[in-house]
């Protein structure tokens, strides 16, 4: 099974095939044996859109290393820098790795996966101690 | 006991260094958009691309590693030199076997051997550069930026 398969092998439903075509999300039949698997995926951005979200990411770096020197209070530095590192981490895995394009289930995945990995980082911090909680 | 981050760190260098990185991401699509519609030239002049500007984030950190040891920062002078190494020396670590992976798809290119059928091998790798990539984008805010 390819990739483009297993990124289709959830068949949608006659309603959610209607919606899509209403939103522009191409369903290209792919014959696998005697079934036929049904591509949820979404066209990938082109070359230019990914320059932007590049140009993007440089800039929201900037303003991180601006804020760095901004005379604030460390509560407020740590949300300001927190939101932003959020945004860019956001932008790169959303379109770069593709998520916000391909089946859903990648990104139950990925943030189910994300979400285990704090949840443990934050219960070892506060076994240990560490004032978290 | 001391050096401590205020002491040792260079945020504007190290700023350059993250933006690099940044870049080598959209090299990477660059290089995965150029496979998918079959365009070898590009594949490689985005692949090197990519291959180089994560060397050059390398050559910046072991710069980095350099100077803080000049100042006196090892893994275990105190905690700080301990996590910082750790963090970013694993980081290092994952960066190089990416350029590692990247070098041999190049090679693989030259050869004239990747082409849009198995496409899927540059996108997986790419997968890998990006994951990367986003675990610097944590490092440097919560490592550098956020200080006590």
């Amino acid at each position: 099974m390819t990739l483009a398969e297993f990124r289709g092998i959830k068949k949608p439903k006659r309603d959610e095939q209607t919606d899509a075509a209403h939103v522009g999300e191409t369903h290209t039949p792919v014959q696998h044996g005697h079934e036929v698997v049904v591509s949820r995926e979404r066209p990938h951005p082109g070359p230019w859109e990914y320059i932007q979200i590049g140009l993007a990411l440089g800039f929201v770096t900037a303003i991180e290393v601006g804020v760095y020197y901004l005379d604030v209070p460390q509560g407020v530095l740590i949300a300001i820098l927190g939101v932003l590192s959020t945004i860019k981490f956001s932008m790169v895995a959303m379109w770069f790795m593709h998520l916000k394009f391909d089946s859903q289930l990648f990104s139950v995945f990925f943030v189910g996966g994300l979400a285990l990995a704090m949840t443990l980082f934050v219960v070892v911090l506060a076994t240990l101690g560490a004032g978290l909680i | 006991m001391g050096p401590y981050p205020d002491e040792l760190y260079d945020i504007p260098f190290t700023s350059v260094s993250s933006f690099v990185l940044l870049m080598s991401s959209v090299s990477m699509v660059l290089a995965l958009a150029a496979i998918q519609r079959g365009d070898q030239r590009g594949l490689r002049i985005w692949l090197m691309a990519t291959a180089l500007l994560g060397i050059t984030f390398l050559s910046g950190q072991a710069f980095e590693f350099t100077e803080f040891y000049r100042e006196g920062l090892t893994l275990d002078t105190n905690l700080f030199g301990t996590t910082f190494f750790v963090l970013t020396g694993f980081h290092g670590a994952h960066v190089t076997v990416g350029v590692l992976i990247l070098l041999s798809l190049f090679a693989v290119a030259l050869r004239g051997r990747l082409t849009q059928a198995n496409s899927l091998n540059v996108e997986i790798a790419g997968l890998y550069w990006h994951f990367v990539d986003i675990v610097w984008i944590v490092i440097f805010t919560l490592v550098y930026l956020i200080q006590p």
